[in-house]
């Protein structure tokens, strides 16, 4: 029988598929998990409703834990509440700057009335301020594209939502 | 009553279903890459919220018809989206124009839907707003760039909006089954959004120095089931795998 602590265990093991330096739990998608005698469930919370990765992280979770001795696998989708930015791990936060993202900063769009602010990031890789965005989305829904004046490297910010 | 939850859930599918396949049409066709990629990234997300309220449409009917089912093999007047999604693209500064009056509109209906009654629904309307709030952003930039923009981009976006305008009283024209699923607990009375979205539109087409078309009589019926002439086309391709290949799964 595989525990519960070692499920959580075999599953910070997988990495997200489009963003491989962190793991789907550090993503914060990963809500809960229940075992018991032979079967493992694991509740899962959607990033973005068109994220086309969900169904690969579905995936990946089941082979993880058939491959850590658990018989049966249960994936359940959790909607509410819906996944945000909040429960990307503080410790993944470095990863990502490293990885030439810019970890998610400020808060999400709010009210209804859009707001003309577009907020200063530093490059991730040379650390100038002055920079400016291309496009409110990026390789993936979750990211814009920036550009950095100075190093002329483009790079990706993680949006919070 | 059961019957109007899933109606009224399938109309509230058919939207963002219709709207992405036109958005998803702009794939390798952007003005610019960040362009093409925007415009991919919100026809996603309106498929994914699409196929969300297929499936919880799917069990409210309980005959067994799943996401793929009611996406791809229904009939034309079976149906039920506003005539304005299912209008060609035409430019990109038409395109735009389009997601910012469907977009401030979906905005205030999620945030509506997410007191409703059904759980499920209310659920899917928590998720959806935060995406709708991106997509807004993006169509308000734009019309604001396009429309305060050189004398021809504001020419196209001010014929864009003469064209598009005409088609948002249906948003607003309250009909039997609104009413039932308002009534209900379940849905949202259609004319409740019209001020909240006007309070939202209004100043954006100002700010982007662009004239607001007279009011006209003219209603279109998507929504009842009576389409464009544009949307057979839309739909023998949209439907052309399921038609030829039944029960194909990628």
């Amino acid at each position: 029988m595989v525990t519960e602590a070692q499920a959580w265990d075999a599953l910070r093991a997988v990495p997200d598929p489009e963003i491989p330096v962190i793991s789907v739990c550090e993503l914060g998608i990963v809500r809960e998990i229940r075992a018991d005698a032979n079967a493992v469930t694991v509740v899962v919370t959607p990033t973005y409703s068109g994220c086309p990765a969900t169904e690969v992280i579905a995936t990946s979770i089941r082979d993880a834990l058939l491959q850590a001795g658990v018989e049966h696998v249960d994936i359940e989708t959790r909607l509410s509440p819906p996944w945000t930015t909040d429960w990307i791990a503080p410790e993944a936060a470095e990863r990502l700057r490293a990885y030439g993202i810019v970890p998610p900063s400020g808060v999400a769009p709010a009210g209804p009335r859009p707001l003309h602010f577009v907020p200063r990031l530093a490059c991730p890789r040379c650390g100038s301020q002055q920079t400016e965005r291309l496009s409110e989305f990026g390789s993936t829904a979750c990211k814009a594209t920036y550009r950095c004046l100075d190093c002329r490297e483009p790079f990706e910010y993680f949006k919070p939502i | 009553m059961s019957t109007t939850r899933f109606d009224y859930v399938l109309c509230l599918a058919d939207n963002p279903l219709i709207l992405g396949q036109r958005l998803s049409e702009w794939c390798g066709h952007g003005p610019v890459l960040e362009e093409d990629l925007a415009l991919t990234n919100v026809a996603l997300d309106l498929i994914g919220q699409a196929r969300l309220l297929l499936a919880h449409a799917g069990k409210l009917e309980g005959k067994g018809r799943g996401e793929d089912q009611l996406a791809f093999l229904r009939a034309e007047s079976e149906y039920r989206n506003f005539t304005l999604v299912e209008l060609p693209n035409g430019d990109f500064g038409r395109t735009v124009t389009r997601n910012l009056l469907f977009g401030a509109y979906q905005l205030h209906l999620w945030e509506a839907l997410q007191r409703s009654r059904d759980s499920e629904l209310a659920a899917i309307a928590g998720k959806s707003i935060k995406e709708s709030r991106y997509h807004l952003r993006h169509a308000v930039d734009w019309t604001v760039r396009l429309g305060d923009g050189t004398e021809e981009s504001h020419a196209r976006m001010q014929a864009a909006l003469d064209l598009l305008w005409p088609y948002t009283g249906e948003f607003f024209a309250a009909d039997a089954l609104d009413e039932a699923a308002a009534a209900d607990g379940f849905g949202v009375p259609a004319g409740s959004l019209q001020g909240p979205w006007e309070d939202t539109v209004r100043p954006v087409l100002g700010e982007a120095t662009l004239r607001i078309p007279e009011p006209t009589p003219f209603r279109s019926r998507g929504k009842g089931g009576m389409h464009s002439e544009h949307m057979g086309h839309l739909l023998a391709e949209m439907q052309y795998m399921q038609r030829t290949y039944p029960g194909l799964q990628w």
